[in-house]
């Protein structure tokens, strides 16, 4: 039996500390830049595109479609699947694709944003929609 | 202002331990700069310039004094897997620029032996951290989406590892010497999808080391001439999540940087050294530096076209970090060691490339699928 994988604690500081008070409440925050108009992920306080610091939390739908995918199956914790995942918003992220049959996988499959409980601020993962 | 011809490397050694438990890394350091110096004809006191990197215990500090150098520059860049070709540019500006007139650059370390220390985290941690991204896996995500854009095929990957086996045979000192099939790949057990076991390269002890010098200095020596006429670097990651693209690698830019400088092509390059961490970043490396157009790797490197003697663009004929040695998961120093042995004539006969005039040694550093660095060297026999 594969030892349960235990999630870090997110650390925070002060420049991303909105994004997890929002994950406490189920809301997945992202930020936009007022200036050029761009979203991105995950969260700066200057704007990674235009360097403007007029960014502002937006709470995103936590609709995604998944860009690529690995099953990383040597594992000592079992099998899991990384993916980068793109928001309805526009940014894409890195993530886990979770509470699924795996080998059903498939690049465009629509998911959603799912919580996973830490010993802090819990953990943004995403299932198949 | 242009590095090109102003640098040459005089001096190689690539350490024929694959596991050394009995040693420490900064002897194995300490090993392989002796051999480049030695190979070069120099000593220990001509050396005024070192560069190191992060598998260097402690750093620039403790190097330069364990090793009792007396050095006028110094350039500690981290890249990963790919710093010492950056190196070799680096050191190249400063030899062009007066700095310094002959370079050491090691690199060393034993990750077969034991687990290797953690990277310092970055900005990115928090949201990243608990998604497992290793090497396999970043590197699979990428090959998942190009097979996806592009029709790339697990076969067509295959044939990347089976050309490494072909020139490993060779090589007595490669950790794996057995030619492989692709139907020996496809049958490998999967580590992850679509990479398997043997779409991954060795995990080996040891390092290498080189000497970049001045031409005077390098025509003084007796070695066969070979100089640095282009050099790129570039990085890569997925600045804020907007048009992510994980079909190509930053080599895209340092490629057309280095050919540019060195005035040729991808079409005049008679032997290719590129960093084989896995199958898939060889196809896509191939197409960044112009080989082939994006999306056709897969077709460039089936039937044996990287094979010498064989196929069209002869590669990593020492058997690569696929086969023969990939020290410290850092496979940028063996890629220009074995670009210079082809320079000078001295690859093993029978993957030796007929007047091979003009090489190019390209590396990444980092994760290909996450944050990764690229650098290419143009390297001709003067």
């Amino acid at each position: 039996m594969a030892e349960a994988k235990k999630l870090p604690v997110p650390q925070g500081n002060p420049e991303t500390a909105p994004f997890w008070e929002a994950a406490k409440q189920g809301k997945f925050l992202i930020k936009r830049c007022t200036a050029c108009g761009e979203p991105h992920f995950f969260p700066r306080s200057i704007c990674p595109f235009c360097f403007s610091d007029k960014t502002e939390w937006e709470e995103s739908s936590g609709e995604a479609t998944i860009y690529t995918f690995s099953l990383m199956r040597k594992s000592p914790t079992g099998p899991y699947a990384i993916a980068y995942v793109t928001l309805k918003e526009g940014p894409s992220l890195q993530t886990n694709i979770v509470d699924c049959d795996m080998d059903k996988l498939k690049i465009g499959q629509k998911v959603k944003v799912v919580w996973k409980p830490t010993d802090g601020a819990p953990l943004p993962f995403f299932t198949p929609a | 202002m242009t590095i090109k011809g102003k640098a040459y490397i005089a001096g190689i050694y690539e350490h024929p331990t694959r596991h050394a438990p009995d040693k420490s890394t900064a002897q194995l350091h300490a090993e392989v700069a002796k051999g480049a110096i030695e190979d070069a004809g120099l000593t220990k006191a001509d050396i005024d310039g070192y560069f190191c990197a992060g598998d260097a215990p402690g750093g620039l500090w403790p190097m330069v004094d364990y090793l009792g150098l007396k050095v006028r520059h110094m350039d500690s860049t981290d890249t990963g897997g790919c710093s010492y070709l950056i190196h070799v540019g680096h050191a190249a500006e400063a030899i062009a620029a007066g700095k310094c007139s002959i370079a050491l650059i090691t690199l060393a370390g034993k990750p077969r032996t034991g687990p290797m220390p953690p990277r310092a985290a970055g900005a990115e941690a928090d949201f990243e951290a608990a998604y497992g991204a290793t090497t396999h896996n970043a590197y699979g995500m990428c090959a998942m989406r190009h097979m996806h854009d592009y029709g790339t095929t697990s076969e067509q990957l295959a044939w990347i590892k089976v050309a490494a086996s072909h020139h490993a045979q060779y090589n007595p000192h490669a950790m794996l010497k057995e030619v492989v099939t692709v139907e020996d790949v496809l049958n490998s057990p999967m580590i992850s999808d679509p990479l398997h076991r043997m779409d991954c390269c060795v995990v080996t002890d040891g390092g290498g080391a080189l000497i970049v010098t001045t031409p005077e200095i390098a025509k003084s020596l007796k070695k066969p001439l070979v100089r640095l006429i282009g050099h790129g670097e570039a990085m890569k990651g997925p600045r804020g999540g907007k048009d992510l693209d994980l079909t190509y690698s930053a080599g895209v830019w340092s490629g057309p940087r280095a050919f540019e400088e060195a005035g040729v092509t991808p079409k005049d390059i008679k032997y290719a050294s590129i960093y084989d961490s896995f199958t898939i970043t060889v196809l896509m490396q191939l197409e960044d530096l112009g080989f082939c157009k994006k999306g056709e790797g897969g077709k460039f490197v089936a039937d044996g076209n990287l094979i010498s003697g064989v196929g069209k663009l002869p590669f990593n004929t020492d058997g690569g970090g696929l086969c023969s040695n990939h020290p410290v998961n850092r496979g940028g120093m063996t890629k220009i060691i074995e670009a210079v042995r082809q320079l000078r004539g001295e690859a093993h006969p029978k993957v030796q490339v007929a007047n091979c005039d003009l090489a190019v040694a390209h590396g990444t550093g980092g994760l290909l699928g996450v944050r990764h660095a690229a650098s290419t060297c143009i390297l001709e026999r003067a």
